[in-house]
């Protein structure tokens, strides 16, 4: 027990460790969608903490991971031009696309630069009026209202050399698409804390209602994420399917409003591509047309194939639950994060880069 | 990439239209959007992502929460190195 030991209420965890034991009687498989619970899980060891009948899986919760390589081609592309500057968020630099990634182009000369907020951006392209200055970003909902207000604002201070080109993806899709195949396997769901923040929990009602599936929101610490597994098995073991907040100091039941004005008016929903999902219906945002002038896709004549190349890289598997990233041949040999094979292996939130943060010396061992 | 970061507002600007404040995180010093956050006043805590805040937290669970995710190690990459000058233009990519 000794991870929990440095934890800031671990008599707690304790207590609802213990609680979770008393409920438990037969095998269930949860499944959380946030690249920080997973890092949190697999930093505490969580999963080996709990009953060995409660299989912890862990879904497309990082919107960096989920992001197609060719959106990476293009970015790329794009960097690659004499007249543009390409900026994003440190994460995805790394982000292998089907032949390199932006660090490689950023060697070879192409002005790319690393932001920690749209208002960065933003920045950036004011003080390089000369220069286009593209944002590549990524998100899911807690992301996505801070890259709409960099266009808005774009927009509203008459900024014409900032461009977005993005990817955002959302929560709710992704878990009708999981639910809906036919090999799913996951009984529960852990809900993303931040997403929630932004958009409130009645989306997540509907998923419940619909599906007949327990859903609980959690947040980012180990108790929270016990507790939320504690609601679930409590829900499963009673053979209830119901819907619970387990993370209501930041998340309120409608969310944030003003977060959600912005959003709903620089963005509207559409069909979206995840990398090693394939295409999701609605479940990804494109910039409405009075935003036209700003968007990369529509204002650069970007031919990069939008195909997706095949590889030995299984991450579509452990994506959906099915697999484990310790169940790859690639894992710690051929992949790791000093050289990704897959995009699970890149970003630290993602499910193979926690395996091989925390699990890679057990692997040595049993091998 | 979700995580948001528990700060203090130190005082609030409008910038371009945008209303800009400085939150103190720890000991760094940070230019925040306060527009999804209307209510908030100088002296509240706040939860930032990306620059930007989305939800107001009392200050006993700001100040837990940053010790938490500070012991957890998920700051790194989340907060730039210092605040940032109007100079700056980008940031050094780490290798």
């Amino acid at each position: 027990m000794k991870y929990l030991d440095e934890y800031r209420d671990g008599d707690l965890a304790q207590r609802v460790l213990r609680e979770i034991e008393r409920k438990v009687t037969q095998p269930w498989v949860l499944m959380e969608i946030c690249g920080g619970q997973t890092h949190t899980i697999m930093r505490y060891g969580l999963d080996q903490l709990l009953p060995q009948s409660i299989e912890l899986v862990h879904g497309p919760g990082c919107p960096v991971c989920v992001t197609p390589a060719s959106l990476l081609d293009r970015a790329i592309g794009l960097a690659q031009r004499e007249d543009v500057t390409l900026v994003s968020y440190g994460d995805m630099l790394r982000v292998p696309g089907t032949s390199q990634d932006l660090f490689s182009a950023k060697a070879r000369g192409a002005d790319v630069r690393m932001v920690y907020s749209p208002l960065d951006a933003l920045r950036i392209a004011r003080q390089n009026p000369h220069r286009k200055v593209v944002f590549l970003a990524v998100g899911f909902e807690t992301t996505a209202p801070a890259n709409a207000m960099a266009v808005y604002q774009a927009h509203r201070e008459g900024l014409d050399n900032f461009y977005l080109l993005a990817s955002h993806v959302l929560v709710p899709p992704a878990i009708r698409a999981l639910i809906g195949s036919d090999d799913n396997r996951v009984q529960g769901f852990i809900a993303p804390g931040h997403v929630c923040t932004v958009v409130g929990c009645s989306d997540y009602e509907d998923l419940v209602r619909d599906y007949k599936m327990p859903i609980v929101v959690g947040g980012f610490e180990p108790v929270d994420l016990l507790q939320a597994i504690l609601t679930l098995v409590t829900m499963l073991e009673e053979g209830r399917a119901e819907f619970a907040n387990d993370y209501t100091r930041s998340v309120s039941y409608h969310g944030n409003l003003e977060a959600q004005r912005i959003l709903g008016e620089v963005f509207e929903v559409a069909d979206q591509p995840w990398r090693g999902l394939g295409e999701i219906p609605m479940s990804g945002l494109r910039l409405r047309e009075k935003f036209a002038a700003w968007d990369a896709d529509r204002v650069f004549d970007l031919h990069v194939a939008r195909e997706e190349a095949p590889t030995e890289c299984i991450s579509a598997q452990i994506l959906k639950g099915l697999r484990k990233p310790t169940d790859c041949a690639a894992f710690g040999s051929k992949c790791s994060p000093e050289s990704p094979m897959g995009a699970p292996m890149v970003s630290s939130e993602g499910a193979c880069s926690a395996y091989y943060q925390y699990r890679r010396h057990e692997l040595v061992t049993l091998r | 990439m979700c995580l948001a970061i528990p700060g203090k507002v130190v005082s609030i600007d409008n910038e371009r239209e945008i209303r800009i404040g400085r939150v103190q995180f720890g000991g760094v010093m940070q230019p925040v959007s306060l527009d999804f956050v209307p209510e908030v006043v100088v002296g509240d805590y706040v939860l930032v992502h990306v620059g930007f805040a989305i939800a107001q937290v009392n200050e006993e669970e700001a100040e837990l929460t940053y010790r938490a995710l500070e012991q957890m190690g998920m700051l790194e990459g989340e907060l730039p190195p210092c605040e940032e000058s109007d100079a700056r233009s980008g940031y050094e990519v780490p290798r």
